[in-house]
């Protein structure tokens, strides 16, 4: 009950009190000149924002940074938790599953979307295809792991997996627990999560090109698949960096399927994860820390990409 | 080759009926292969949805495939257990909790920024929204810890609000990109007129922005909703010191998972409780969800 009125003050407060906000910062100002107005408005209407990012995202990534130079006792060891973390064989291991998961996820992710989107684009039931394929998008990664947990169960009784193996005369295996077979195992549910992302966007890019251009290619006598290589693929290529660095991003961060379905045992670590683990599992905020950085700076090439893009797109506004 | 092409040329001259045979024949493979996709995509969850809905003693000892096999022995024992016994329906009320606020919260924050972004000039202003735009895909693993030590220092550990403002900080950048791009697109001339006629910003704002905005406004807020409703590593890190009475449903299944390993007939209910709602706004909102995914991403 007292969580609800909290919900209920908060939930009215924070956007009154924000819209409070600038309509006072218009009562302010009105007494100075035009321009000082014109000059001074701007910043307080992104002041709520920034405030709001510097607290939450700004100030901790830095201070996950200070925090990656001390140890566990809170002494300053300058770079030592890095090259810790690099002369261990520990961590070769998750930088091999990241490995795995940037080309394997990734690759399949933007094949396989593109393909149902070019297929899809075919079909009268399009639609239909599509939210089927779109569905686990909606959905937790940790249902998802719940429910790809019962399709790997090593009792055939159970797991569907092993049932369909039996049946034909196999022997039932144990999906997620001998590497690097069980990191495959893993990223097989982030494909299911992620492809309807990538057939989303591509689709979309697939209805802007021009039809004519299509039949103009078939008319003068183009196979299909020589208009898929020849004319769709080049077209698309911009949409497909797009979905490419989206999708690598999210197999970087990588941590709830990893949790839920094998708790980083059995070598499935990824980065992700790792820091977690190092945080409360090892109790050791300065490698946890550490890691979180590594997994920051392997980011950043795409944030630089992005950013590119983002001006390459304002120029031409 | 070419023999064929020229066939492939002449088909629509045929009688209809040969001709749509033809066509027929031609994309089986098209057809077979969604299909085939469309059923793997499906079966999981099918075999979820049909396990949460068998007996204990069934889903524990055969296959979920055999419950379409006489007689019918469904029931709703597992979803009763899981609400009663397993804080599952006090979890569920959680999630409920921490959802609407952080959804709300960061509406108005990120739409006030996003209109100065998109239609006022100050210096910086480019550089600030490039930040805006590195943000985006910043690793939330190298943000949480100081938030944590932050919520920590400030005497809010394992609090709601504390969760609230986290999500709502996390779900900016998301925001004011994507409102900014929407308001931006806004024809110029409306607020030429608008501040000839003598209109103040925060009226043009309110009178016009908004209301036009609704659209991108509903993408943002699906956007943070699904964010917020599957999150697990947030809540897991936010809400540490607040005890198993604050878990939002993601963490409570999660260590279900870990406890009881074997107990299906209960994780399949379960996670079909915390599946439910994101599936109805997704079915009935899908329009804007899809824009968010489309408008999200820096467009090439």
């Amino acid at each position: 009950m007292n969580t609800l009125v909290t919900a209920l003050i908060v939930v009215v407060g924070v956007p009154a009190a924000v819209c409070g906000y600038i309509i006072a910062t218009e009562w302010v100002i009105r007494g100075f000149a035009s321009t000082t107005k014109t000059k001074l408005r701007p910043w307080l209407w992104v002041l709520p924002a920034f405030l709001f990012l510097g607290v939450f995202l700004i100030y901790p990534t830095i201070r996950t940074f200070i925090n990656s130079l001390f140890d566990r006792t809170g002494e300053f060891v300058g770079l030592q938790n890095y090259a810790d973390l690099f002369g261990s064989g520990g961590f070769w291991q998750v930088l091999a599953n990241n490995a795995l998961w940037l080309v394997f996820f990734t690759g399949v992710v933007v094949v396989l979307g593109l393909v149902i989107a070019v297929l899809a684009d075919r079909v009268r039931y399009e639609s239909l295809a599509k939210a089927v394929i779109f569905i686990p998008m909606a959905i937790s990664f940790v249902a998802a792991g719940v429910i790809w947990s019962f399709m790997y169960n090593i009792n055939p009784d159970i797991g569907t997996l092993n049932a369909g193996l039996t049946a034909v005369g196999l022997e039932p295996q144990a999906w997620i627990q001998e590497w690097p077979r069980n990191t495959f195992m893993l990223i097989v549910v982030g494909i299911w999560m992620w492809v309807g992302f990538a057939m989303v966007i591509l689709s979309a890019g697939l209805k802007g090109i021009s039809t004519e251009l299509l039949e103009a290619a078939r008319m003068d006598g183009a196979t299909e698949l020589q208009v898929f290589f020849r004319i769709i693929l080049p077209l698309l290529a911009p949409t497909i960096a797009v979905v490419a660095t989206t999708v690598v991003i999210t197999a970087l961060k990588t941590f709830d399927i990893i949790y839920v379905m094998t708790g980083g045992l059995f070598n499935t670590s990824v980065i992700g994860f790792e820091f977690y683990r190092e945080q409360f599992t090892n109790r050791d905020p300065g490698a946890a820390a550490a890691v979180a950085i590594i997994l920051l700076l392997a980011i950043v090439p795409i944030m630089l990409i992005n950013i590119r893009r983002f001006q390459a797109q304002e120029a031409i506004r | 080759m070419t023999a064929v092409n020229g066939m492939a040329g002449r088909t629509p001259e045929r009688s209809d009926v040969a001709g749509r045979i033809v066509r027929a024949l031609n994309r089986w493979p098209v057809h077979l292969t969604l299909l085939i996709i469309s059923l793997i995509w499906f079966l999981p969850t099918v075999a979820l949805l049909v396990s949460s809905f068998r007996p204990p003693s069934e889903v524990l000892t055969n296959g979920w495939w055999n419950a379409f096999t006489l007689p019918f022995q469904f029931t709703l024992e597992n979803y009763e257990n899981v609400l009663g016994q397993n804080r599952m329906g006090g979890s569920f009320i959680n999630s409920l909790l921490i959802t609407i606020p952080a959804v709300l919260i960061p509406i108005m924050i990120a739409a006030f920024a996003a209109f100065a972004f998109a239609w006022m000039d100050f210096p910086g202003r480019n550089i600030l929204f490039i930040l805006v735009v590195g943000l985006l895909v910043i690793p939330l693993q190298s943000a949480l810890i100081p938030v944590l030590q932050l919520i920590t220092g400030v005497g809010l550990t394992g609090s709601f609000l504390a969760i609230w403002l986290a999500h709502a900080g996390f779900g900016l950048p998301f925001g004011i990109f994507l409102l900014r791009n929407f308001i931006g697109a806004l024809p110029k001339e409306m607020f030429e007129s608008a501040y000839i006629d003598g209109a103040s910003p925060v009226t043009a704002f309110f009178r016009l922005v908004l209301p036009l905005s609704v659209p991108a406004i509903a993408s943002m807020a699906i956007f943070q909703f699904m964010w917020v409703w599957n999150d697990l590593l947030v809540a897991l890190i936010i809400l540490s010191g607040g005890g198993p009475s604050v878990q939002p449903i993601t963490v409570t299944i999660a260590g279900l998972v870990q406890s009881t390993g074997q107990g299906w007939h209960l994780l399949t209910a379960a996670a079909f409780i915390s599946m439910a709602l994101p599936l109805v706004v997704f079915f009935s909102l899908q329009r804007f969800f899809v824009r968010g995914i489309l408008g999200g991403s820096v467009k090439g």
